[in-house]
């Protein structure tokens, strides 16, 4: 049996070492050429982006100065000035946009996560619809509704306004990734609650959401990074404004209208500081980028231990 | 497990796995030098040296934490997919420096198989193209040696004869057990030398684990089985050779004992082994 079973194992066994070997020798220079193509194509790709950046970054670095972030802008004609009020309306703006829609976005998320049907899926699907309505459209309804004159409108550009279209924009990003975060979370961990007696809301915010807090603060920093780069939405809303204004309830001026509006203009004085304002929003999204990633990372870490 | 009753020993597998059934084990199919593995710099293996013998079944046994999987996993090369693992010291796939920079990792795979603990047949693949995948992988083509070699590795898993009428059919319409034995014939057609096993039978039903164990001792003949296990009843029936790890101080498994499983179960030389095998602590 043994002699008889071994014959045949043997003469096998030394075909397929021999072919597996041409093979792998055939591979290794294909292997080689593949590896090649990708590295090319990662170049290609990453070229553009790392050509913007260090555009942005020669570009903007000559307008920073400490003037650039305290004073008021100032009138063409007149070098120096600052962007503190576009600063400051942009952190009002996204502030009350993200302070609005992460509470209403996470619970939506927490409850596609936890519902399969007909509705959560309508719901899911709207979600997606939204993520991919153009934000120039977002931009022109929030200008129905709050800017245009007619009752329950402000009738006027305001932060308030934008901080409605900007939220708009967050909501959908914030829903979508909350869920697929709250998905993540092993069903062993809710089924072990609900089998000592939990209820399902005690379930969801003792385990649930706790487990998936590091990308549920992905999520989020994902979604402010995006809003906060938004600018059809604020052409429609802010208005705009030379100084700062002294509640949201008026028009406001934000960073990325600063840049639309000086970067077209004839006065290079005006066009730098459109730069070093492209320069601030970058990085603002950067660190937003990297924080939430440093953030969860740290989280995870932390657990583990 | 201390306090379970142990199964009573299958005399018929006993004598199959007599150790002095020393026929082919003059030259050793692997050797282990001095081999220590760490993970960012932690070990978590260390310091091993030991033989497998040739066509026998090794076993590879000691409590959680002791490095058995992590050993195992270092005799075909699956620790170069982990980032910041390190292998040192020497193994040897009869005169081949496993470890060496001109060693391919692919080639020495399909010398050195393996199988999981869950079963992980290829969800979109028939039950034909999962017996011969690790062929076409390989480059082979020619559809008489698929055949063959799929037939053979089927009949050796002792699953031909239920699935040869529906080799089209999906792997996912199999049991559980009949899953583990095709991921058994899958890691065989390619005919490999070795065949190491990651707790085979770890998610399997007492009956589907019964079958697999009856055909490592069919299999010897074939291949050399390095099996890592929990179930020191299930290394008893088994392994002819056995090699029982522990974790040692700073948490790196240690080598604490190798020889004939009979051996070692019954006239350890170490006193640890002995509470070990004996469910004193573990």
């Amino acid at each position: 049996m043994t002699v008889m079973a071994a014959d045949p194992v043997v003469a096998r066994r030394t075909e397929i070492q021999q072919t597996a070997q041409r093979s792998a020798d055939r591979r290794q220079l294909l292997s080689r050429f593949g590896l090649l193509a990708c590295r090319i194509c990662l170049l290609i790709a990453l070229t553009p982006l790392v050509a913007l950046l260090v555009y942005v970054f020669i570009r903007g670095a000559s307008a920073w100065n400490w003037a650039f972030f305290s004073a008021l802008p100032h009138p063409a004609g007149i070098p120096g000035g600052g962007i503190s009020n576009a600063i400051i309306g942009s952190l009002i703006i996204d502030g009350i946009a993200a302070a609005v829609a992460i509470p209403f976005g996470i619970t939506a998320g927490l409850f596609l996560s936890q519902s399969d049907g007909r509705i959560p899926g309508l719901l899911r699907l709207a979600a997606d619809v939204m993520s991919g309505v153009p934000a120039i459209v977002v931009g022109i309804f929030a200008y129905v509704v709050l800017v245009l004159h007619h009752p329950g409108s402000l009738g006027h550009y305001s932060g308030v306004a934008a901080s409605f279209a900007i939220g708009i924009v967050m909501l959908p990003i914030i829903i979508r990734a909350s869920e697929t975060a709250i998905r993540g979370v092993p069903s062993v961990l809710s089924e072990a609650g609900l089998a000592l007696g939990a209820r399902k809301a005690t379930v969801a915010t003792r385990i649930v959401l706790p487990a998936a807090l590091p990308g549920l603060i992905t999520a989020v920093l994902l979604a402010i990074a995006r809003g906060a780069g938004e600018t059809a939405p604020l052409l429609f809303t802010a208005g705009g404004a030379q100084f700062l204004a002294n509640s949201p309830l008026k028009q406001m001026n934000a960073v990325p209208l600063v840049i639309y509006q000086d970067g077209i203009q004839a006065y290079p004085d005006i066009v730098r500081v459109a730069w070093g304002s492209a320069l601030a929003l970058v990085l603002a999204v950067l660190v937003l980028s990297v924080g939430s990633r440093l953030v969860s990372a740290r989280i995870r870490r932390v657990r583990d231990v | 497990m201390s306090d379970m009753t142990p199964a009573p020993p299958r005399p018929e597998v006993i004598t199959a796995t007599a150790v002095d059934d020393t026929r082919d084990t003059d030259i050793p199919a692997m050797t282990l030098r001095n081999v220590s593995v760490a993970f960012s710099g932690k070990h978590a293996v260390r310091d091993v040296s030991f033989d497998v013998p040739t066509n026998q079944v090794t076993s590879l046994i000691g409590p959680s934490g002791s490095g058995k999987t992590t050993l195992l996993r270092a005799l075909n090369r699956m620790h170069d997919l982990t980032r910041g693992a390190n292998v040192t010291g020497e193994v040897k796939l009869g005169g081949l420096d496993v470890y060496a920079p001109t060693t391919r990792p692919m080639l020495l795979r399909s010398r050195v198989g393996m199988v999981f603990q869950r079963p992980n047949p290829f969800p979109t693949m028939s039950i034909y193209d999962n017996t011969v995948s690790g062929l076409r992988f390989n480059g082979i083509r020619r559809k008489s040696l698929l055949d063959e070699a799929a037939e053979s590795a089927l009949i050796a898993a002792a699953l031909w004869d239920s699935v040869r009428g529906r080799l089209k059919a999906s792997a996912g319409t199999l049991s559980g057990g009949e899953q583990q034995r095709l991921c058994i014939a899958r890691a065989l057609a390619v005919e490999p030398e070795v065949l190491l096993m990651d707790e085979p039978t770890s998610s399997l039903d007492p009956s589907a684990t019964k079958r697999i164990e009856e055909l490592m001792s069919e299999l010897k003949d074939r291949v050399t089985i390095v099996i890592v296990t929990h179930n020191m009843q299930q290394a008893t029936r088994v392994s002819h050779h056995c090699a029982f790890l522990l974790m040692g101080e700073d948490k790196a498994g240690e080598l604490i004992e190798v020889g004939p499983t009979r051996k070692l179960f019954t006239e350890p030389s170490d006193p640890r082994t002995e509470d070990y095998v004996n469910g004193r602590f573990g």
